[in-house]
């Protein structure tokens, strides 16, 4: 997103090697295809002012997953991972059904705002924690978050005493039934936080901060860039998302379970990021990316449940899809994807850059060269048996 | 630096020969080696949490000092070993699997749908076996020749395997084959009026030969030396790529070996066994010592971590006054405990 | 130490001729040899870019050559892997060292080779092989240590051990001197002069001339990828191998053009003043005083220490000692960002590492550094950013003239422009430039040159570093010259000569 104003629109016209078109084409096939063999599919109806019908079925179902993965998409573009979010969505059910139900008033909009308010802190809370690991003590990522994710469900268990708690509050449910202008309250908020992420990120420096913290963390910090601040405040800020997405399932359902509330969502919304284009190597990202990867994992599920494939085979297909999607951003395919384009662009163009080769300072077989992925493997001399080295 | 730096006089004599060392001496050598960064020295803090944890469960209630608790720890975990046993080799190298649990789950269904439809169970063994290593051998050959991180690898891997197991069965199937339940239900009578099931035995042989594996192969120490520094074990002439496509299949014959012996345990397959079992993999590796960056760590740890799980478990389920969550909880802040030692140890000493 | 002189009549034990290697758009080796012969310390010279590295990686098996040959022990060789130059008996122990540390001195000198029993590793036949390497070399190790413990020193040594132990015929050591002291580097000659004696040929490649000098017997002069000569170290005067090494004849170098001198009061508070600047194995304790308005060169052949004084100017290494004032302000350079609110900028000569993002824009960043001051909150507008970079890419002249090209995508030079036009619009008073024309092609150095003139005659304060001698005169007011991790001399940029100072850095400043 942060890219978009800045890039010339001629040359955006339709670079094929960017990973968001090919992510756009694929919803495209897999819409196509639903409207073939479905012509049912896109038909939307009315009823007491709301929409339904099986678009509005696939972003209702997607938005909490598509809330954490725009999250995520930050945390990713940091070179980082959070593994919590899950435990983070769970806990904040919890919180906020717990004091719904030990309230004296459960149903008033004051408790409600209670509940919500003291679940968000807490989501910020963890988020802090998370960033306090990462940033400031330097545990990789993967493992930071590994702490809470493991322990953040028994934390959840214990706020709701084991227990599967239901409630009743209107304005509370509102958040996971309700509607507004005729379209789920759900799919609203996630555009909303969405819109202002875009906004945050598009409008203030922080998206390119976190691109070249993500991209090259040492020139950052020479350039002066508080890297520290910036890593934390995306953990924050995705747990933050981990937290909203709590309170709109588990209003959905009216319960809060803390053993399976966003069991696996941190999985789906990595997914969704990686799929969007987001390299897990960080740099780089892309909010459109994201949004069309949640959306293209969605609609494969509910594409595969309309066509009635059975039930048994959905995982199986999903499994097929995300895979060949990692086969095709592996950097050894990208690279033999990017040197036939590459060839072919300088026959045309002769303003094709030499890369600078410095005698004494090519170092190829430094680990960093190789989290470059097209360009470092571009300029690597050719003469260079580096696969005896990995 | 160690006391090691007095040997750098300027004048170094011929170093004395010493042929045969006293017991003594090599004792004293190995105290000398087993300071606070060493893996040694890990693997006694998590001896010493396992008799403190014990030991607190045998003075605060009154049946926890039967010698059958303690062997129940293998009992009830033999799988878990098995399965920490293989994440071990794969982190040690620096990578992760995050396929094991899916696997787990896999080879159950495989088996018991197999069984089910009257398959012969020597057969299905080695089948279940041949699928694991198979899979963990293409996430290797994906980690290393396609250079894809290991965690989306792995994690590919586990959407596959559970993939599958849903395409084979959706529903539990029990298993009634004479084999499995004879091996599930036998058990191997100790005196003291105790007992260890066979699937003990077979994850204490397991244990017994990756330690034979890491310790005294050239394969094993490669699996060292990569996690110590790829670039160099490179340089050095070792089969770096072979070595780490392995790693890979044998933590998938060991999740499907480990899958096996969780069919015994609980005579079913169904795809949802096993949710999060590679978490619990992940951390009994951790708090046996072994450093996630890789390089450091021996199998005993994590036999001795996946221990400690067993026993915080038993703990909570002795103390009726305790809920389960806090088996989760305790986990977690052991794993932060032992992480963040980790991290200062290995920063204080660069 | 060079009595034990080669024996011509010996046949070499490696003979390298007509190498040739060919990087995309550079020519990194042109048809370069080098002969080894049994016995001899063989030192190969050569400023940066000349190659040095290239070769030794041809030799190694690391890179594959485009022509020429390779002969170990008379027969033509073709090395694909490490492993195929270790087995024909060529090892080399590199500057970072290329070890497992988290393993024990046994495992680190066997790995690969260990003797085994009954198909397990006889660990016991291990340690005494390895105790034998050792005492073989008189180094008093524990073979059960773990090797990261040991200083660097000596897990070099234990490379050297490795490659003892696979009865290696030629020992290449890249660098292995670098980040040791006196006492070390004198037990890393007392082994090599150990391993010569008894027949090996060991290639020795060192920027220190001082152990050059002491160790080898013959040396091999490179220069921008060629074969310069072939010398005795004996029958070669310093002098002459710091001009082969650069690569002029001095008399020839006289008459260059210099920019005016910039006019500065000497008695003024010096913009930065340095005292006792140093940390600890990168380099000794420093005074530096840089003027308001000047340019002040730091001259040295690499790893004299030009780069790590440069860092610890800019708080990107902490100092282990000494002051720093600004403008008579005592201040502590803690982080880059310490260093950027007192007005200082600084380019690192890792141009690719350090500099350039590279998966952004040109337009962001030429603006990076400017918004990292700001924070993320403020955020440069779109048009005072724009009207910014498009002036900058205007006044540096940089090509494309497109400000939402991806940097990387540039050429050396223009991301060197684009770098200094990150640091540029943060108004520094005082700018740091390692290396800034290093890789770069005429015409972008010519006008970094004159960019860097013209900024210090508004009163700017510029650090200047740079391998080649006649850039770093022409440019410097003053010219502090470094010599293996130290200040040797301090002289005024308009008398000094070429001459001069390449006797100053071959001298140490004893004859100055």
């Amino acid at each position: 997103m942060p890219e978009t104003p800045t890039e010339p629109r001629t040359r955006r016209r339709l670079d094929m090697s960017s990973p968001v078109v090919w992510a756009a084409s694929a919803l495209l096939v897999l819409l196509v295809f639903n409207a073939v063999v479905n012509p049912g599919f896109f038909a939307l109806r009315i009823q007491d002012g709301h929409l339904f019908g099986s678009p509005v079925d696939v972003l209702k179902n997607v938005a909490p997953t598509l809330l954490i993965a725009v999250g995520m998409t930050l945390v990713i573009a940091t070179r980082g991972i959070d593994l919590s979010v899950g435990a983070v969505l769970a806990i904040s059910g919890a919180v906020s059904f717990t004091i719904i139900d030990g309230s004296s008033d459960p149903t008033s909009p004051a408790t409600a705002a209670v509940a919500i308010g003291t679940a968000l802190a807490v989501g910020l809370v963890l988020g802090a924690w998370n960033g306090f690991l990462v940033s400031v003590v330097g545990i990789q990522p993967i493992i930071a978050t590994l702490v809470l994710m493991t322990a953040g469900r028994g934390l959840a268990m214990l706020v709701t005493d084991g227990q599967i708690i239901t409630a009743e509050n209107p304005a509370f449910d509102w958040l996971g039934g309700g509607f507004v202008l005729g379209l789920p309250a759900q799919v609203v908020l996630t555009l909303l936080v969405l819109l202002v992420v875009a906004a945050l990120t598009r409008r203030t420096a922080l998206g390119t901060l976190i691109e070249a913290v993500g991209t090259n963390p040492e020139a950052a910090r020479l350039a002066g860039v508080r890297s520290r601040s910036i890593t934390w405040t995306v953990y924050v800020f995705v747990a933050f998302t981990a937290a909203v997405a709590g309170l709109m399932t588990n209003a959905n359902v009216s319960a809060a379970d803390a053993n399976r509330a966003g069991l696996f969502i941190e999985l789906d919304a990595i997914l969704a990021v990686v799929i969007g284009g987001t390299s897990l190597a960080g740099g780089r990202y892309s909010l459109t990316g994201t949004v069309l990867g949640a959306l293209i994992l969605q609609t494969l599920t509910t594409t595969t449940l309309t066509m009635g494939v059975p039930d048994e085979y959905v995982r199986l297909f999903k499994a097929v899809v995300i895979i060949a999607v990692f086969l095709l951003q592996a950097p050894r395919i990208r690279a033999a994807l990017g040197r036939r384009r590459r060839s072919a662009r300088t026959s045309t163009s002769p303003a094709v850059p030499v890369p600078a080769v410095e005698g004494d300072d090519v170092r190829p077989l430094t680990p960093a060269s190789s989290a470059e992925p097209a360009d470092a493997t571009a300029a690597e001399p050719t003469t260079t048996d580096q696969g005896a080295l990995r | 630096m160690t006391a090691t730096d007095s040997a750098t006089g300027t004048a170094p004599a011929p170093a004395p020969e010493r042929p045969d060392r006293s017991l003594g001496q090599a004792a004293y050598a190995w105290l000398r080696r087993t300071d606070t960064g060493s893996s040694t020295f890990s693997v006694l803090v998590t001896a010493l949490l396992l008799v403190v944890l014990f030991g607190a469960g045998t003075l605060r209630y009154e049946n926890f000092g039967y010698p059958q608790v303690a062997l129940n720890l293998l009992v009830d975990n033999a799988h878990l070993i098995v399965l920490a046993v293989g994440m071990t080799f794969v982190i040690l190298t620096g990578g992760i699997d995050l396929s094991s649990g899916a696997v787990v789950a896999l080879s159950t269904v495989i088996a018991a749908s197999l069984l089910q439809k009257g398959w012969a169970a020597p057969l299905v063994i080695v089948l279940v076996l041949a699928t694991g290593t198979l899979l963990g051998w293409a996430m290797g050959a994906a980690v290393h020749h396609l250079q894809l991180q290991p965690f989306i690898v792995t994690l590919a891997g586990m959407f596959l395997a559970r993939g599958l197991c849903f395409v084979i069965s959706e529903p539990s199937i029990p298993i009634r084959d004479d084999l499995f339940t004879g091996l599930a239900q036998n058990v191997i009578e100790l005196p003291g009026n105790t007992y260890l099931t066979y699937g003990v035995l077979i994850a204490l042989v397991v244990v017994a030969i990756a330690v034979y594996v890491l310790h005294r192969t050239r394969f094993g120490r490669t699996v060292y030396a990569i996690g110590g520094n790829e670039q160099s074990a490179g340089l050095m002439g070792l089969a770096v790529g072979r070595t780490k496509v392995a790693v890979y299949a044998i933590s998938g014959f060991c999740s499907a070996l480990g899958g096996l012996l969780f069919s015994l345990y609980i005579l079913s397959g169904w795809s949802l066994h096993a949710i999060g079992m590679e978490l619990d993999a992940i951390a009994a590796v951790v708090i046996g010592g072994t450093l996630l960056t890789g390089g450091s760590g021996l199998v005993v740890g994590s036999l001795l971590g996946v221990l400690v799980l067993g026993t915080i478990q038993s703990l909570i389920s002795f103390d009726g006054g305790l809920s389960s969550w806090w088996t989760k909880i305790t986990i977690g802040v052991l794993l932060l405990v032992f992480v963040v030692v980790q991290r200062l140890s290995t920063r204080s000493s660069r | 130490m060079s009595t034990a002189a080669p024996r011509p009549a010996a046949a070499p034990v490696v003979e390298m001729s007509g190498i040739t290697i060919e990087f995309p758009g550079v020519r990194a080796l042109d048809g370069v040899g080098l002969r080894l012969f049994p016995g001899e310390v063989h030192a190969l010279m050569g400023e940066n870019g000349a190659g040095k590295s290239t070769l030794i990686k041809a030799l190694t098996g690391v890179y594959r050559y485009d022509s020429g040959t390779v002969t170990v022990d008379g027969v033509e060789q073709q090395f694909a892997t490490p492993a195929d130059a270790q087995a024909a008996g060529i090892s080399t122990v590199y500057q970072e060292v290329n070890l497992c540390p988290n393993l024990t001195v046994t495992e680190n000198v066997v790995l690969g080779r260990e003797p085994r029993k009954r198909g397990s590793i006889d660990r016991r036949a291990s340690r005494e092989r390895t105790r034998r390497v050792l005492a073989e070399l008189n180094l008093d190790l524990d073979p059960g240590s773990i090797l990261g413990r040991h200083p660097i020193a000596l897990q070099q040594l234990v490379a050297i051990a490795r490659a003892v132990d696979t009865d290696a015929k030629v020992l290449v050591l890249d660098e292995p001197t670098s980040s040791l002291d006196a006492g070390e580097v004198a037990e890393l000659f007392r082994v090599v002069r150990t391993l010569r004696d008894r027949g090996v040929a060991i290639l020795f490649v060192s920027h220190f001339l001082d152990q050059v000098y002491e160790i080898s017997d013959r040396m091999t002069v490179l220069r921008n990828g060629r074969l310069v000569a072939e010398h005795r170290t004996a029958e070669l005067p310093r002098l002459q191998l710091v001009q082969e090494m650069i690569g002029r004849e001095l008399s020839t170098l006289e008459h260059l053009e210099r920019e005016p001198a910039h006019e500065a009061p000497a008695d003024a508070v010096p913009r930065l003043r340095a005292r006792g600047l140093g940390r600890t194995g990168a380099i000794a304790p420093t005074d530096l005083d840089v003027h308001a308005g000047r340019v002040t060169g730091l001259a040295g052949l690499l790893g004299s220490g030009r780069t790590e004084l440069t860092r610890l100017l800019f708080g990107a290494d902490r100092a282990s000692s000494g002051t720093v004032e600004v403008d008579g302000r005592p201040v502590k350079l803690r982080t880059p960002r310490t260093a950027i609110a007192e007005g200082i900028a600084f380019c690192s000569e890792d141009r690719k590492g350090e500099g350039v993002v590279g998966d952004l824009t040109v337009r962001d960043n030429v603006l990076l550094a400017l918004q990292a001051r700001r924070g993320w909150l403020r955020r440069i507008p779109t048009k005072q950013g724009d009207e910014l970079v498009a002036k900058y890419i205007k006044a540096l002249d940089i090509r494309p003239a497109h400000p939402d090209a991806l940097i990387r995508n540039l050429s050396g030079g223009n991301q060197q422009k684009v770098l200094l036009a990150r640091w540029l619009l943060t108004e520094p008073r005082l700018l740091l430039l390692d290396e800034p024309t290093r890789g770069i092609d005429i015409g972008a150095k010519a006008q970094i040159q004159a960019l860097v003139s013209q900024l210090a005659s508004e009163g700017m304060s510029v650090v200047f570093v740079s391998a080649e001698l006649e850039e770093v005169l022409r440019i410097s007011d003053r010219i502090t010259v470094l010599r293996d991790h130290r200040t040797v001399a301090d002289v005024d940029g308009s008398t000094a000569t070429l001459d001069s100072v390449v006797d100053l850095i071959a001298s140490g400043g004893d004859r100055a």
